[in-house]
């Protein structure tokens, strides 16, 4: 049955569809909801989209995402190259980010080894870091990723591959996050933050 | 019957995956409904009170409410984690490999006490660092059994000859082929008579009592290899975690230096 839509709006709201966690409904109120935007707010949303697309490249040294190779903070001087913290994707960088306590450089994986879903280490941007290491000038790298199962995997096997180069490879400490509670804490969390216990 | 509106039940997780903005849509084997699938709600936030819970690969006590679509998991406490299991990659992997094996062959709502002990007991043994390739031969071959693919590895398939020799595996035929039959199939590998010995031992004898059974690695192998094809047989397709699998088992630096 042909549905008394324009196409044009037809073809926006197949596009939202594609996003991820945007179903059916929600594509076509966002379609809906663009109809009654100004010309102005729909091109700047276009062009942000487009500049976006055009203007960002994988740094060619963390693999970040960034404007400028290498990025940013590859870039910055005053970061300690000493340290490489790897990270599962750009996203994890920010929170690392907000603590400012971290000095070092980064290492963006862009996935986790999943064996279910078939992603293996080929998948993932492991070469790359171990080309990084190559220099000799990094002694520790940080593995951060997620503390669930897939990611201690993913720590694991990089573990592993480095272990015969010589350089110190740590884990972030798992425990008890802020405002938790000791009835709910499961038994891997609790194991991790009796071993991590620190002295008062 | 109809289920009631919450219940409890015992499960293992096989896998979760992501559903929305922070909740996780589970894979629970339990002994008494089988296979279930269930919405963990919130877990993806870091206060979340269930997520040590439901993680992969743990033995859990589930509270479930009924819900519109699928069930919602309302509490969880974990009964064993394996924590041994997951600190070591190749126990991991092996690990994930059953929970892999045993969510492509189950259908959901089917009851499997047994299969659900098996799977319950393989874990134990995988995290008491017991010989993985024992565990997992031993689990596909129970497994299969279990669902209905016993394969035949007493006698010819087609013309009955007891334990012939030489021998072949048919994983289209479901058992062994003499040399006279093999040729009614198009699929057959040659199998030795110590990996026949050690998987009619792993059919027949009680599963629990396997732990200590060790094989040469060329049977190991060879056992793997047949059964792999089997089940891939089976399935009409490949285990996606048997790659990693055989990754774990090169030389990871070896290849990955190559590869540069």
């Amino acid at each position: 049955m042909e549905l008394p839509t324009s196409p044009l709006v037809a073809r926006l709201v197949e596009e939202f569809n594609k996003l991820p966690g945007i179903g059916p409904k929600s594509a076509q109120r966002l379609a809906y909801y663009l109809i009654r935007v100004s010309r102005e707010e729909a091109k700047a949303l276009a062009e942000a989209i487009l500049a976006m697309k055009e203007s960002t490249v994988f740094c060619s040294l963390c693999q970040n995402i960034t404007e400028a190779d290498p990025c940013l903070i590859c870039r910055d001087e005053a970061r300690d190259r000493t340290k490489i913290c790897v990270v599962e994707d750009p996203l994890d960088v920010l929170p690392l980010e907000r603590t400012r306590i971290y000095k070092g450089l980064y290492h963006v994986l862009h996935g986790i080894i999943s064996p279910m879903n078939g992603i293996g280490p080929d998948d993932l941007k492991i070469a790359e870091l171990l080309n990084r290491l190559k220099t000799g000038a990094v002694r520790e790298v940080i593995l951060a990723t997620n503390p669930n199962l897939e990611g201690e995997a993913t720590a694991m096997y990089i573990h592993r591959l480095l272990s015969p180069l010589g350089i110190r490879v740590t884990r972030l400490a798992r425990g008890l996050p802020a405002g938790a509670d000791l009835e709910y804490a499961d038994d891997v969390t609790l194991t991790r933050a009796l071993e991590g216990r620190q002295e008062l | 019957m109809t289920k009631p509106r919450t219940y409890k039940t015992k499960a293992i997780i096989l896998k979760q995956v992501p559903l929305g903005e922070a909740d996780k849509i589970l894979t629970l084997y339990t002994p008494y409904m089988g296979k279930l699938r269930a919405v963990a709600k919130g877990v993806r936030k870091p206060r979340s009170k269930l997520s040590g819970h439901v993680e992969p690969l743990t033995h859990a006590a589930l509270m479930l409410a009924q819900g519109r679509n699928l069930d919602i998991v309302t509490q969880s406490q974990t009964i064993d984690s394996f924590i041994y299991l997951r600190q070591d990659l190749h126990l991991t992997s092996s690990a994930i490999y059953l929970a892999e094996l045993t969510d492509c062959f189950t259908v959901e709502n089917e009851e499997d006490p047994t299969l659900f002990q098996l799977l319950l007991h393989s874990l134990h043994r995988l995290s008491e660092g017991m010989c993985s390739e024992t565990i997992l031969r031993l689990y596909e071959i129970r497994l299969l059994e279990n669902l209905g693919y016993r394969p035949e590895i007493r006698k010819c398939v087609y013309c009955g000859t007891l334990t012939p020799s030489p021998c072949y595996f048919s994983p289209s035929g479901g058992g062994l082929l003499c040399l006279k039959c093999r040729h009614k199939e198009s699929l057959a590998h040659p199998i030795s008579p110590d990996a026949l010995k050690i998987m009619q031992i792993l059919q027949e004898t009680n599963p629990y009592t396997h732990e200590e059974l060790q094989f040469p690695k060329g049977v190991a192998r060879e056992l793997e290899h047949i059964l792999r094809s089997y089940i891939s047989y089976l399935l009409e397709r490949q285990l996606k975690s048997t790659s990693f699998l055989d990754i774990l088992k090169q030389s990871e630096v070896d290849r990955v230096v190559q590869k540069l």
